[in-house]
């Protein structure tokens, strides 16, 4: 009755976080046939990390031209193109391969499971990503450049775009493919491969906030496709999606985008709240307040991110019933967040606090994302957002949910699994290091910027107005700081790795999950081929 | 069915497969399709290349990986609890693809509700098109010359006739194969290809007829990119159903799958029935209203 995974039958009971255990293919070769949902991660991960360096050295270049008024460095064409490929690289090729690393490295060890449901399609999931990230970054060196669209790629100007455009459509294709294949994994993989007696609700809140997560993916990804599809016959075949004299609309072109690009914030958000809802009680030494009512808050955000997109085209000129409808579905959103927001404050209300360096991310994004929420509830409003559309207020509202939010997020998940996944210590001292440096130079780049945008500054443009310079430069010296610290962090990490301290089973007093209780630490390669018993 | 429910029914070994390298060949001749389809978009044949070895190594690649498959699923590695595995995933497989054409569905809607009628406004009367009326099959008012629609009851009818029968015979297949009777299996699967067939060579003659009679092209302005996109999607996913058909047409030949065993068939079979379902949709909004 020994539940043994096929290949490794005869032992591969090793201790060591690689190597012990492992006995396919050698080198390179191990990595690229891997189908080990802890190798897999790691390869999430790591590609994550470089293109956040990539989509970082762009948000460099952006911060340059604007540290002072007029043309510096940068054509406004170019200035154009790293705008757009900043976006696309940090969405697509940072953050949603973040959280996808997690998703790999922790769901079954969290549930109990062997591996994931299909473990070849999860080497294939991650496997298009290199491509498709080269597609993307070659477009730079096609004649005429990378496409200066925006992260948005609005039609009817990528119709006008040069042969980069193509490029980043079937990048966009090859990355909506990964998504979707790797959330069909992680859905089946939730659903069919718990730990008996691991009930849907006994499931941590990471994994319940990746299931409801991969099913807005699976939703969203194919309309994105189905957008740039359109865009790739409008630009080639002579169709007429977007073209009016045919009786197409580009502000169609808006709504299919739209339709994906707001589930996309949640498909970044939640699991981001996933991992913060397991950090802070670990580190309050409580449970979560409102388990349940944080399921029903996360499928009720996921259910109305679909029906909200059109806040987004406030200004394209739609009907006042339309903008009405859109704004109060909008703002019902705001309910189910505030749940998770008082649930989170709760878990700490009363807990034995310690501030290590996850926790302090995850009081960092607490603070922050919650900013951002309240930013996004001022851009809800109409007759508000009809001032800020498409000023800096509204990059100072996605930055602090998307950096503060997920991206603080995933820095807790990074500090807080560490350990577990590599057997090793990171230094505390520079842990919180990094977080403060994060922390003061993250507010120093975006907090101005609301004051831009209510000024008038609009986002995307390579110049502005001598009055604008003061913040502008404050904000470009925080933004040097932040990418500076952020290499503080590899080094970090990898400091770590090298010679980090051996670390316990359980180095967090207060983490309870299955890879804390029922798995040595660093978590041995096949983990759970016989599942664990649950009470 | 009640994985995570109790200790007894469940199966103790869940078959975790070993490292392959199809996958990323997988995404190498992806990576070699477009490329090449960029080089080609824009002016240089020589983009032919790349489709061409991309296409190669995806067939090959796909061999390769689904012959690994069979072989394993033949070889007994696949029990009651990969069986459900496989049913999660192929389910929201097509529910993916329901998203992609829902997305070209939204663009007709749009294009009959929202945008023709708003060409064709005081506004844009005023300032554009002055002559420009609201009306559906539409090329748009910046389209000169005639084309006529596609009408519904000719091949598009029989063509709603030889799909909806094909989703008859498959399920007379299936009933075939859950009885063990390998010649109704076969005879009844072998139709379904037929009919699928069929109705491809209808939709190519309903094409010709299009460009060469009706002067409807996929530049027929809104109505004309519509009209070839939806339907050409779907004349692919088609294309693709009958293939995987045919597969499983030859695996039954070679005996392979088990009355109580055989999800690849199933599988198939529900694509099969959502290629169906579509046209459906197509047929009322495309052809029909
Ligand atoms: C209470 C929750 C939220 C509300 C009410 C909200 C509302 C809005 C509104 C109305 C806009 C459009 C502003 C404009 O273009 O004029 C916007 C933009 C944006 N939001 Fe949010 N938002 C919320 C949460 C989030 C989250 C969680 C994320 C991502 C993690 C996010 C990411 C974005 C992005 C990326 C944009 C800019 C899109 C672009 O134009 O490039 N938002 N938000
Ligand atoms: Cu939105």
């Amino acid at each position: 009755m020994s539940a043994v995974v096929d290949t490794h039958g005869h032992d591969g009971h090793g201790h060591d976080a690689h190597g012990g255990g492992y006995h396919g293919a050698g080198g390179i070769m191990r990595w690229v046939t891997t189908t080990n949902h802890k190798d897999i991660g790691t390869l999430y991960l790591w590609f994550s990390f470089i293109m956040f360096m990539t989509g970082g050295a762009m948000a460099m270049a952006i911060r340059l031209e604007l540290f002072s008024p007029g043309i510096q460095f940068f054509n406004p064409d170019l200035f154009n193109q790293f705008t757009t490929m900043h976006g696309l690289i940090m969405l697509f090729g940072a953050i949603m391969p973040a959280f996808v690393g997690f998703a790999n490295w922790q769901i079954p060890i969290m549930i109990g499971a062997p591996d994931m449901a299909f473990a070849r399609l999860n080497n294939w999931s991650f496997w298009l990503l290199p491509f498709a990230a080269t597609l993307l970054v070659m477009s730079f060196f096609t004649p005429g450049g990378a496409p200066g669209v925006g992260w948005t790629l609005y039609a009817p100007l990528t119709v006008q775009m040069g042969m980069g455009m193509d490029l980043t459509i079937f990048a966009v294709h090859l990355l909506g493919m990964s998504s979707i294949l790797g959330s069909i994994n992680i859905i089946t993989t939730i659903l069919n491969m718990r730990a008996p007696g691991m009930t849907m609700m006994r499931l941590p809140l990471f994994v319940w906030t990746w299931l409801i997560t991969a099913y807005l993916l699976v939703a969203a990804m194919p309309v994105l496709a189905g957008a740039v599809t359109m865009t790739l016959t409008d630009r080639h075949f002579g169709t007429s999606f977007f073209n009016a004299a045919g009786g197409g609309d580009p502000v169609l072109y808006q709504h299919i985008f739209w339709f994906f690009g707001h589930p996309e914030v949640y498909i970044i958000a939640l699991p981001a709240f996933g991992v913060v809802s397991q950090v802070l009680p670990a580190f309050s030494r409580k449970p979560l307040f409102g388990y349940a009512s944080m399921v029903y808050a996360t499928s009720a955000i996921a259910i109305l991110s679909f029906i909200v997109w059109a806040h987004h085209m406030y200004t394209v000129g739609m009907p006042v019933q339309g903008q009405l409808f859109f704004m109060y579905a909008t703002t019902l959103i705001a309910i189910p967040t505030g749940v998770k927001v008082f649930n989170w404050v709760a878990t700490m209300w009363k807990g034995s606090l310690t501030f290590e360096t996850p926790m302090l991310f995850a009081i960092g994004f607490l603070f922050l994302f919650t900013l951002g929420g309240f930013t996004g509830l001022m851009l809800s409003l109409v007759p508000i957002d009809i001032q800020l559309h498409d000023t800096y207020y509204v990059v100072a509202h996605f930055h602090y949910v998307m950096v503060a939010g997920a991206l603080f997020a995933a820095f807790a998940g990074v500090y807080f699994w560490f350990p577990k996944w590599t057997g090793k210590m990171y230094d505390e001292t520079l842990g919180q290091w990094h977080f403060w440096l994060t922390m003061i130079f993250f507010n120093m780049i975006f907090f101005v910027q609301h004051f831009l945008g209510l000024a008038g500054m609009p986002r995307r443009i390579p110049d502005y107005p001598l009055i604008f310079e003061t913040w502008n430069k404050i904000s470009s010296i925080g933004a040097f700081g932040f990418g500076l610290t952020q290499l503080l962090f590899l080094y970090i990490i990898l400091k770590a790795i090298r010679s980090g301290e051996k670390a316990p089973q359980k180095p967090w007093e207060g983490a309870d999950s299955l890879e804390w209780t029922h798995l040595p630490t660093p978590v041995p390669y096949h983990s759970f081929e016989t599942p664990p018993v649950l009470k | 069915m009640e994985h995570g429910a109790s200790t007894t029914t469940r199966q103790a070994h869940y078959h975790v497969p070993q490292p392959m390298p199809w996958p990323i060949m997988g995404s190498f001749s992806l990576f070699c399709m477009a490329l090449g389809s960029v080089i080609l978009f824009n002016g240089a044949s020589a983009g032919w290349t790349g489709i061409a070895l991309g296409f190669m190594v995806l067939l090959y690649m796909m061999f390769r990986w689904f012959g690994d498959v069979i072989r394993e699923s033949e070889g007994g590695k696949y029990g009651r609890w990969e069986d459900l595995s496989f049913r999660w995933g192929m389910s929201w497989f097509i529910f993916s693809e329901v998203m992609f054409f829902a997305g070209f569905f939204g663009a007709l809607f749009w294009a009959r509700v929202m945008s023709v009628p708003d060409l064709a406004s005081l506004e844009h009367n005023t300032y554009l098109w002055p002559n420009f009326t609201s009306h559906w099959p539409s090329a748009g008012p910046g389209f000169e010359e005639k084309f006529s629609p596609m009408g519904a009851w000719g091949l598009p009818a029989l063509n709603t006739v030889l799909l909806l029968s094909s989703g008859v015979t498959i399920t007379l297949a299936h009933w075939g194969l859950i009885a063990n009777q390998r010649g109704k299996l076969l005879f009844w699967q072998g139709m379904t290809i037929l009919l699928g067939v069929l109705f491809l060579i209808c939709q190519a003659v309903e094409y010709a007829h299009a460009y060469s009679d009706l002067n409807l092209k996929l530049t027929t302005g809104a109505y004309g990119t519509t009209f070839f996109m939806l339907t050409g999607f779907h004349g692919f996913h088609v294309t693709c159903g009958a293939i995987m058909l045919t597969v499983i047409w030859f695996r039954c030949l070679s005996g392979h799958f088990k009355p109580e065993h055989h999800f690849a068939f199933e599988g198939v079979a529900w694509y099969w029935h959502f290629v169906d379902v579509v046209w459906l949709g197509l047929f009322i909004f495309v052809y029909w209203l």
